[in-house]
């Protein structure tokens, strides 16, 4: 080891250093994230709290430059894909599809949590700054093809959540979600570290290509299935598979609303970006161990979480369970990535947008709501179609989306994974195709009967006031609806971006 | 290089750390588990970069490092958090939120 050490001295003391060269274009979005976090520490020092009311349109209209680049990378089409630092970074038309919809799910949480933050005591400058630095840990997600960049990724966008889930400062219920979020989200990491470190040392490289060539020519069998199952279920805390979802819930409820729903869409989503990334380009060879564990993981995190959203009475609980089950959708496809891998990137990403749209646009409704009713059980949702029709419209479209019914997006995205998981006619894909169909039932009967609870039932107190709308919410819920409406209307629209996704080699 | 003992040390510690994080009630015990864990990692890294004489096993560790500094910061953040609000630390107490 210190002849390794000193041959290195030797090296740097004999080379001139000279800068590698950056492709300053492919990092902008980043660079302006990051320049975004920097700024808004500034201006709150400088100008307290005079800029505070400021900090949420600075922060939205970031996100929107940093859209800027992203598309400017689409368009550029002939020099994709772009690889960076060794081959350790790589942006390709996977990654941008990412970065845009990362970058627009930040925009819409900003657009959410405006007036919580704001009516709220709370510490203004520091939530923005915390959300874009976690939104700039999931944009560095989607390009990372090496096991360093990946963990720290995930550690960027993981921290700030920790932080904002116990937001409330003096709510116990806030306290305790930030405490179970934070504790069994350092667990997991500790667990993909161990594997992490387990895969290096049986590939001797970080690089997730290099991984994939030493572990198709490696011989030690039970080392790497070790290494391969413990990064596994590191991802699948992130994404709250069963039986590691149990913090769920409960951070679910207890954090801030607008967090929940940033939680629930941006920071499970980078989860799949992470497994996505770490299977398909470093496990190809592999199929063997990976494909029975996503597949159980899959059926038994859809069932289970399907099962006990049937009998929650709290809105935000019966998302964050029918969250679990929606990951066990998305990550059905993995279960067979070995025939039919290059499709397996597209479903999932379109499922993942789909899914942003509908599952934002719900939890918009239920801060519009809650800012009347003051609560988010569901029996309080009972008769706002007397008072408040166009919500109760947009609920219904999101609810229906959620439960895959036509003509709105959901049933796209749900087309396409059983398309993805059918089309090679093996055993383990039909099988859990008709393990997800039944459980698209089970899981419309719950979403149903919060429509039901809406349009037929009585209001609980007689309250028939109408609901006043923000300027913020109002175009959260504008966006959501377009989307949600224009992708199941017109699915050409997602699969002509997301449609033949393939993740570039370096 | 004799790599076994290293590899059979890490996955003590790391053994350890997991039980502790499972049987400890009390906020910084589960931390300090948290710790244990982290350093097991560290040791499997550096051990693996000497015997593969590569140096990215160390340059993963120094990011282990400093990342694992973050998050005990965080989750000391947390935890005092909990204690000014309740007086205990006892995780076991936290059960608020359930169902």
């Amino acid at each position: 080891m210190l002849a390794l050490a000193a041959s290195t001295i030797a090296q740097i003391a004999l080379e001139p250093f000279s800068r590698p060269e950056i492709d300053w274009h492919a990092v902008a979005p980043e660079l302006i994230l990051l320049a975004l976090g920097a700024l808004i520490t500034v201006i709150d020092l400088v100008g307290l709290e005079k800029v505070r009311k400021w900090m949420p349109t600075l922060t939205s209209f970031a996100f929107l430059a940093a859209l800027i680049p992203v598309l400017t990378l689409w368009n550029d089409g002939g020099e994709l894909p772009r690889s960076l630092f060794d081959g350790a970074y790589v942006v390709d038309r996977y990654s941008l599809v990412l970065k845009g919809l990362f970058l627009l799910t930040g925009y819409v949480v900003v657009l959410l949590s405006t007036n919580y933050m704001s009516e709220g005591d709370y510490y203004d400058s520091e939530y923005y700054q915390l959300i874009a630095a976690s939104i700039l840990g999931m944009v560095v997600m989607t390009s990372s093809r090496d096991l360093i960049s990946i963990f720290v990724a995930l550690e960027l966008l993981s921290i700030p959540a920790y932080l904002m889930a116990a937001w409330r400062k003096r709510d116990l219920k806030s306290n305790e979600a930030g405490l179970k979020y934070m504790l069994m989200g350092v667990f997991a990491s500790g667990i993909l570290l161990y594997g992490m470190s387990l895969l290096y040392g049986v590939s001797g490289s970080t690089k997730l290509t290099d991984i994939a060539t030493a572990l198709s020519t490696g011989s030690s069998k039970p080392l790497f299935t070790l290494a391969i199952v413990f990064t596994i279920i590191g991802f699948g805390f992130k994404v709250s598979a069963v039986p590691f979802h149990t913090w769920a819930p409960d951070t679910y409820e207890g954090a801030p609303t607008p967090l929940t729903a940033f939680l629930a869409v941006a920071s499970k989503a980078a989860g799949f970006v992470a497994m996505i990334n770490v299977i398909i380009v470093a496990f190809p060879g592999q199929a063997d161990v990976v494909e029975p564990l996503m597949a159980v993981l899959a059926a038994v995190t859809m069932t289970v979480g399907n099962f006990i959203a049937l009998r929650q009475t709290n809105m935000v609980r019966m998302l964050a369970y029918s969250g679990v089950a929606q990951a066990g959708y998305i990550m059905a496809p993995l279960a067979v990535y070995g025939t039919n891998g290059d499709r397996v990137p597209s479903a999932m990403v379109t499922y993942l947008v789909i899914y942003a749209a509908m599952n934002l646009g719900a939890f918009a409704v239920i801060l519009v709501a809650a800012r009347k009713t003051r609560s988010a059980e569901i029996s309080s949702f009972g008769g706002m179609f007397g008072y408040a029709p166009g919500l109760t419209l947009a609920m219904t479209l999101f609810l229906f989306s959620l439960a895959g019914i036509p003509p709105v997006g959901g049933w796209w995205a749900k087309f396409e994974i059983f398309r993805v998981l059918t089309e090679g006619h093996r055993a383990i894909g039909i099988v859990l195709a008709v393990i997800l169909a039944v459980n698209s039932v089970i899981a419309a009967f719950y979403y149903l009967s919060i429509t039901k609870q809406m349009w037929f039932m009585p209001t609980p107190d007689g309250d028939e006031s109408p609901v006043t709308i923000p300027p913020a919410l109002q175009v959260a819920l504008v966006l959501t609806v377009i989307v949600t409406l224009a992708s199941g209307i017109l699915p050409g629209l997602v699969s002509d971006m997301a449609g033949n996704l393939q993740l570039a080699l370096p | 290089m004799f790599l076994n003992q290293f590899l059979f040390f890490a996955a003590g510690l790391f053994s350890i750390g997991v039980y502790g994080v499972l049987t400890r009630k009390n906020g910084v015990l589960v931390l300090m588990s948290i710790e244990l864990i982290l350093n097991a990692v560290n040791i499997n890294l550096v051990a693996f970069g000497a015997f593969n004489q590569d140096i990215s096993g160390q340059v993963f560790a120094l990011f282990v490092i400093a990342v694992a500094a973050a998050e005990v910061g965080v989750g000391l953040a947390i935890v005092l958090l909990i204690f000014r609000n309740r007086r205990s630390i006892d995780i076991a107490e936290a059960d608020l939120l359930k169902g």
